[in-house]
């Protein structure tokens, strides 16, 4: 751990500026976008507004940053209940989000999925699932569809480094190697499945090398760095786009809650978890644009100002909103319109 | 005078008196150790039995539940915690196809001596995937037994009557009934399984129910007291094999029955208990077996929903008056 803390410090003062302004603004409105959500998340769950389980991206909105700088709008996306912050980076607006987490009927569901289960057809988020792992195949079967359409589009199959321990990973690899799907898997790996670190779980401490069981290009990405995440990300898709079948990377990140609201993380220490906050990609992107004099103070504050905004404005609008009616329990159960429902 | 304990201290002390006895029995599920368990029950376990017997895995049902089932036909005594019955979901296979069909397809050269525990049932809102109730799909197995109940004095002579017995057994508990508190002696006792409790006696009508839909019972039967309306109420305990004989005799003497089951209406649980009560009690009914289930439906998360979808005082009160033919 503290080994990828240090590259990555290092890596911060060599690196020359090979973007332009334009995508670093890009990459800074949308990691502040998801840092001040998910505050706001937290605590409007203090507030018990936000009900069930909620877990939040706080710490590895880099990789929301970089994916969506790197990737097309019409490229597929499948993802675990942590999801808030690719959600909101994929085009979900903050208001559909956060009434969602209020439990609103002008939530992203409807007010059905709740902080798990955000979905959107147009911006092809197929989801948030709480089955740790599930989305593996399933995100594999998106990109299985595009495949056999003939489209040119890929599927972004995300998951958590305690997900890469479930049967589902090691079939879907194998199917989506040997059958040369467009799939570009992302392993997020912030160090804990709830209480559990990666060193517990397997002999297989670098995650990446899973896939070269399936001789399958892998590779271990700084997550702290939007820069790196998308250099990765854009080389992974060129791969995929060609034709060659799926790719696999491994993003280190790290997250500064706990597992979920409830969990203190009483399993790691204060020293581990500032080695992390020291290379913020929050902070050490807008130092960054400063020093290098990508934009001004004054520009940065403007984002600052309108993002600070757009959060209350959410918050307004799903504390405003109505309360799903409580018959929409029977719709969209089944697409058929008379179903005859046992009562 | 007894001590009052918690769901989660009676299910522990339950599970470390078997340990102490029997060193083929150990603990195996995620968070079960270093982090004293995902609800606490196996708090300070890790400290008592060590790492050889309460084991942390990778979130990897399928493969340790199998193991359980490996280890269990090669002698030891697994107990398999999963965080909640919905993750079992993935471990189906190994209990379903494997666990529960070892002994006959091996002509009883194998046993699976195994318990398969967590909670079930929906627990505020965990919304579609985190809330459903386990209870019907497990029993319609032959070759599993299948316990679900609430109360700590019963979880705890369970536990223990589960890990001794020599067939597979799934318990289920309840994410939101860790800390509900009942006495319980410090002196050793088993509960058999497949026996139901009377919670209360009554004699105009029986509500039968299982795990924290007990307790929803129990307060519509104080509500109904209030209208002059006697409800006894039975908590199955175990579900399969099913007590149909305390349910029987209690139709017998109140002709009205009305069962409260958290799971879907559709072939579950209440369909059981319904049609066994007709085909043995028919000539004491003087009103149809009516049943209150969750909702057709999945379970969405929003506030609105819960209530909608579960059991409720309200709803069991209801559907009593239609059993007793009064006005709601
Ligand atoms: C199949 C299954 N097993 C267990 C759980 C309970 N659970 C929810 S999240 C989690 C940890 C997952 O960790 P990881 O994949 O690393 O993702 P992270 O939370 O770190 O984003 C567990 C065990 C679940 N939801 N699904
Ligand atoms: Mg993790």
């Amino acid at each position: 751990m503290a080994q990828t803390a240090e590259k990555a410090k290092s890596r911060k003062k060599k690196g020359a500026t090979s973007f332009d302004k334009e995508t670093y603004l890009k990459w800074y409105e949308t990691m502040l976008r998801i840092r001040r959500f998910e505050e706001r998340t937290l605590m409007a769950y203090g507030q018990q507004k936000v009900r069930g389980f909620c877990h939040v991206y706080i710490g590895q909105e880099a990789i929301a940053a970089g994916m969506v700088s790197a990737i097309r709008p019409e490229d597929a996306i499948a993802t675990a209940y942590r999801q808030h912050g690719i959600a909101i980076s994929r085009g979900i607006s903050t208001k559909e989000a956060m009434a969602e987490l209020f439990g609103k009927a002008t939530g992203v569901v409807k007010g059905k999925g709740g902080s798990m289960h955000f979905f959107s057809r147009e911006h092809r988020f197929f989801g948030g699932n709480g089955i740790v792992g599930a989305q593996i195949p399933i995100g594999t079967g998106i990109a299985f569809a595009e495949k056999y359409k003939g489209t040119d589009n890929l599927c972004v199959t995300m998951f958590g480094d305690g997900a890469a321990r479930q049967g589902a990973l090691y079939e879907s690899f194998n199917m989506a190697m040997t059958w040369k799907l467009p799939v570009l898997y992302i392993c997020e790996n912030n160090q804990y499945a709830m209480g559990t670190s990666v060193e517990r779980t397997s002999n297989v401490k670098d995650l990446y090398k899973i896939g070269s069981a399936f001789d399958m290009p892998s590779e271990a990405v700084d997550g702290m760095r939007p820069e790196e995440v998308h250099d990765a990300l854009t080389r992974a898709a060129e791969h995929i786009r060609a034709g060659n079948g799926p790719y696999y990377l491994e993003i280190k990140t790290y997250r500064y809650k706990g597992h979920s609201v409830s969990d203190p993380a009483k399993y790691r220490t204060k020293e581990e978890l500032q080695e992390y906050k020291d290379q913020d990609p929050v902070k050490m992107t807008e130092a960054k644009i400063l020093e290098d004099k990508i934009a001004t103070k004054e520009e940065i504050d403007a984002i600052k100002d309108a993002i600070k905004k757009e959060i209350e404005e959410a918050v307004k609008f799903a504390e405003e909103s109505p309360l799903p009616d409580a018959s929409e329990l029977y719709t969209d159960n089944y697409l058929q319109e008379d179903y005859p429902f046992l009562t | 005078m007894a001590r009052e304990i918690a769901l989660r201290d009676a299910l522990r002390e339950g599970m470390s008196e078997e340990m102490r006895r029997d060193e083929n029995v150990f603990l195996m599920g995620e968070e079960v150790a270093e982090y004293n368990g995902a609800y606490k029950v196996s708090k300070g376990m890790l400290d008592e039995f060590g790492e050889r017997r309460v084991i942390d895995t990778p979130i990897s049902e399928l493969g340790f539940a199998g193991i359980g089932v490996g280890a269990a036909m090669n002698g030891l005594r697994p107990i398999i915690e999963f965080m909640t019955w919905n993750f079992a979901v993935l471990a189906f296979d190994q209990i379903v196809n494997n666990a529960a069909k070892t002994l006959s397809q091996s002509a009883g050269e194998f046993s699976c001596p195994i318990v398969f525990r967590g909670p079930s049932g929906a627990a505020g809102q965990l919304a579609q995937q985190h809330s459903q109730t386990f209870e019907s799909w497990m029993a319609n197995t032959p070759g599993l037994k299948v316990i679900s109940c609430i109360d700590p004095y019963d979880m705890k002579g369970l536990i223990k009557s589960a890990i001794r017995d020599n067939d597979p057994v799934c318990m289920m508990e309840s994410e939101i009934m860790y800390g509900h508190k009942g006495e319980v002696p410090e002196e050793e006792y088993l509960v058999p399984i497949g026996v139901a409790a009377v919670r209360r006696q009554g004699t105009d009508v029986t509500l039968v129910s299982y795990n924290k839909q007990v307790l929803t019972c129990l307060e519509a039967a104080k509500e109904l007291e209030k209208e002059g309306i006697s409800a006894e109420v039975i908590d199955l305990r175990t579900i399969r094999p099913m007590d149909h004989y305390t349910i029987l005799e209690s139709v017998k003497k109140t002709n009205r029955i009305v069962v409260v089951d958290e799971a879907w209406p559709f072939a579950g649980i209440s369909a059981e208990v319904a049609y066994n009560v007709q085909k043995f009690a028919f000539d004491y009914l003087d009103a149809p077996v009516i049943r209150v289930n969750s909702a057709d439906t999945s379970l969405p998360y929003a506030e609105p929903f819960v209530n909608a979808y579960l059991p409720n005082p309200e709803k069991i009160i209801k559907a009593v008056k239609e059993v007793t033919y009064m006005k709601a």
